[in-house]
């Protein structure tokens, strides 16, 4: 029964939050990851790519919910994303006309496309602000649980509740989809094939008379799907704050490093690794171990391994870690 | 050329004036002491990026760890937080580092294999449960000493002006670390580590309580300048500034302030004259040279990583003492200001807009982005007040559209940045 427990409770506070965060994480550096096959830089505006999508899901969701549409008991945001996926592939490819497709056109080393990523994150995150606000936003709406805490305790007699929530299961789920329509679209379809040609070898591609910009605009296309959805369902899951966003870049890039820049089902694991390192080391065990031990072998504090102000270390440490023993990741990435 | 040089200055100082004389000559004061230390961060950034092409986002964690040091050399020592767990606390810091030192030794002194990499990790797990337990209890016994005004271990009591080079050792302490493990990679990868680092030290800053009193702040740093109060006491100076016809509270406080300027004019002359020198040196030279192209420079024998870690590590403590000297000017250290918008980003826009590669372009960038940064502010206000003026009084889009009018300035600077580096990427003042 004790044992039950205890793995009760690490399911609640570790393995459901886990995932849903490296579902988060991964959909986030595989955005990062794409962009840096096909168009062979670090973008930094990733984040607040997020975070812009988010906004407009936040947007259309006030919208109707003003108008008293809902699709309880799923949250109206669901119906908006759609809607918010095609403002964002407008924006972006806006973004892509305008700025970086100068940089392609003159061969530019890829640190000044970093360096102008970086000027669009600025404008973004800017313009989020000025449209939505700096503070937090709540947009959630529907059903909160699947299971509440209280009705597992009531369903199963065990002294510790496991709570699951609806938001939770929705982003693991999406990731799903998203992530094996992005596979089945890479590497079954005849664009995605040229894509990935396009990634391997740019002049090979090229040869064989790929047209460049279509790929570059399917990029765009495919970042705008994955930013638009991971930055609404982490401001469903948690709730949606500008600022957030732009504190995920490093746990993202690390995900994306971990698992090898440029390869995109390394950046699925390293979404995950990097989630589950980070709230395993930030977790007080204090009430697991409470489970396990006997009274007397309980150590007296709440037997945390660092404190979760520190939880950035962690994606820091591990990207460290990889940039000293394995700097191409786990699966190999590009590195050069 | 060199005439159009001078002229972009003269222009920011008759800038400068008319703000003096239209606004207020304090404001014109603050906002150049401010420009002052602008310019010396935009020159450790033009260091990394103009002379080398590194491209660090981590201008603020090392801005942050000068602030650091302010506090650690400057501050009087709190003798009961000593006595209580300073001891406790300095053991468990030694053994953090032995610890990391023993396990790299072991590392590298050990054969290839599954063992070393087991011995290692037990090391650094053991290690690490040792020192939290040499480390909770002394963190609890000196924040708990007069919580309200101290509850931290002070500093060594020092002169400010020492914090200055303290800033730039731990800065350039820091960049070693980074550059160790990030350079000689991918580029991006050092943008991406930096940012790592920063955002860590900032989070250090605003939870160790013990160091910097965390987002308690740490007040009356001890200024290298008069105070006001002092000198409206001083019969001389009173008698001065009547002399002059100038208000004493008003003199005290230009006093005040143009003393501040001359000390960072006298840094930043320095730090001129030392970039100067190296830059038209042999080693300046072979620092473009890599710049330009590092396999050609590579295949005539030198060193690139070891360069770019020692130009990462220069620029950088160029960025840790301007961090020291805006603390000393705040005369308080306010770990939460620490955010990535107001430095690292925003020394960036002076480095482009300057000019990269050229140290007096990065000053001037520093001049003009931070004269700006001010003064757009009111600017934008005006501009909303304007747009708003049809709409009635009180309505939600009205208020809405003046609150937010702060944000206009993240997308101005995002814009001018990505105007200068798309039409004029050499900057104002073109690298010779």
């Amino acid at each position: 029964m004790d044992l039950l427990n205890a793995l009760v409770v690490l399911a609640n506070f570790v393995i459901i939050p886990g995932i849903a965060y490296g579902s988060t994480l991964a959909l986030g550096a595989l955005g990062i990851t794409l962009i840096y096959g096909i168009l062979r830089f670090s973008n930094f505006a990733h984040g607040d790519t997020m975070a812009f999508g988010g906004m407009f899901a936040v947007l259309g969701t006030w919208w109707l919910q003003s108008k008293g549409i809902s699709i309880a008991p799923l949250p109206t945001a669901l119906l908006v994303i759609p809607f918010a996926i095609v403002l964002m592939i407008l924006f972006l490819l806006f973004c892509d006309r305008t700025i970086y497709r100068y940089y392609r056109k003159v061969k530019a080393s890829p640190i000044i496309l970093v360096m102008a990523s970086l000027g669009i994150t600025f404008i973004m995150n800017g313009l989020v602000r000025f449209i939505i606000g700096p503070g937090e936003r709540r947009f959630a709406d529907g059903t909160r649980f699947l299971i509440s805490a209280r009705d597992f305790k009531a369903m199963t007699g065990l002294n510790e509740g496991l709570a699951i929530r609806l938001s939770q299961v929705i982003t693991f789920v999406a990731a799903i989809i998203i992530v094996a329509a992005l596979f089945w679209f890479l590497n079954k379809t005849r664009t995605g094939k040229s894509m990935r040609a396009f990634s391997d070898n740019e002049d090979l591609a090229l040869l064989s008379g790929i047209n460049p910009e279509k790929v570059v605009t399917i990029v765009w296309v495919l970042v705008a799907i994955l930013a638009t959805v991971s930055g609404t369902l982490y401001g469903l899951d948690k709730t949606y704050k500008p600022f957030t966003y732009f504190m995920l870049l490093l746990p993202m890039f690390a995900a994306a490093i971990v698992g090898g820049l440029g390869n995109p089902v390394g950046a699925i694991a390293g979404g995950f690794v990097i989630a589950f390192s980070e709230i395993f080391v930030t977790y007080a065990f204090k009430k697991f171990f409470g489970y396990i031990l006997p009274k007397d072998m309980l150590p007296s504090g709440i037997i945390q391994i660092i404190s979760t102000d520190y939880k950035f270390a962690v994606s820091f440490t591990i990207l460290v870690l990889v940039l000293l023993f394995r700097p191409t990741g786990i699966f190999k990435g590009q590195s050069i | 050329m060199m005439n159009r040089n001078i002229v972009y200055f003269a222009v920011f100082f008759a800038m400068l004036v008319f703000v003096g004389m239209f606004q207020s000559w304090t404001v014109a004061f603050s906002i150049f002491n401010l420009c002052l230390i602008s310019a010396i961060m935009a020159l450790g950034v033009n260091i990394q990026w103009g002379y080398a092409g590194l491209f660090s986002v981590g201008t603020t964690g090392f801005v942050a760890l000068g602030g650091v040091a302010a506090v650690v050399t400057s501050m009087p020592p709190v003798q009961e937080a000593w006595t209580t767990g300073g001891a406790r606390l300095l053991t468990a810091l030694v053994f953090a580092g032995a610890t990391i030192v023993i396990s790299v030794l072991l590392w590298k002194r050990m054969t290839k294999g599954r063992i070393r990499g087991f011995v290692v990790a037990a090391t650094l797990i053991i290690g690490f449960f040792i020192f939290r337990y040499l480390f909770d209890p002394a963190v609890a016994e000196i924040e708990s000493v007069n919580p309200a005004a101290e509850g931290y271990l002070g500093g060594l009591g020092l002169h400010i002006i020492f914090s200055w080079i303290v800033g730039g050792l731990f800065a350039a302490g820091a960049a070693w670390m980074i550059g160790k493990v990030a350079l000689g990679l991918r580029s991006d990868y050092l943008a991406i580590a930096t940012l790592g680092i920063s955002e860590i030290i900032i989070a250090v800053i605003k939870n160790e309580d013990w160091l910097t009193r965390g987002v308690k702040n740490v007040n009356g740093i001890p200024r290298p300048v008069a105070y006001e109060v002092d000198l409206q006491q001083t019969a001389d100076f009173v008698r001065a500034a009547d002399w002059l016809g100038i208000d004493t509270v008003l003199a005290s406080s230009l006093y005040v302030k143009f003393s501040y300027g001359i000390l960072f004019l006298i840094v930043l002359g320095l730090i001129i004259w030392l970039s100067e020198l190296s830059l038209n040196s042999p080693w300046g030279r072979m620092m473009r040279a890599i710049r330009d192209n590092e396999e050609a420079a590579a295949a005539m024998g030198k060193d690139v990583t070891k360069r770019h870690l020692q130009v990462f590590v220069i620029g950088s403590a160029v960025c840790g003492i301007a961090g020291a000297m805006l603390t000393s000017l705040d005369g308080l250290l306010t770990p939460a200001s620490y955010q990535p918008l107001r430095f690292t980003f925003l020394i960036w826009v002076m480095v482009i807009v300057g000019g990269s590669g050229n140290n007096w372009g990065a000053v001037l960038g520093g001049f003009i982005i931070w004269f700006l940064w001010i003064e757009v502010e009111p600017l934008g206000l005006w501009i909303m007040e304007w747009v708003t003026s049809g709409l009635e009084d009180g309505s939600d889009l009205k208020d809405h559209l003046r609150d937010s009018a702060a944000h206009m300035r993240l997308v101005t600077m995002g814009a001018i940045l990505l105007l200068v580096l798309r039409f004029n990427p050499k900057g104002l003042i073109p690298e010779k």
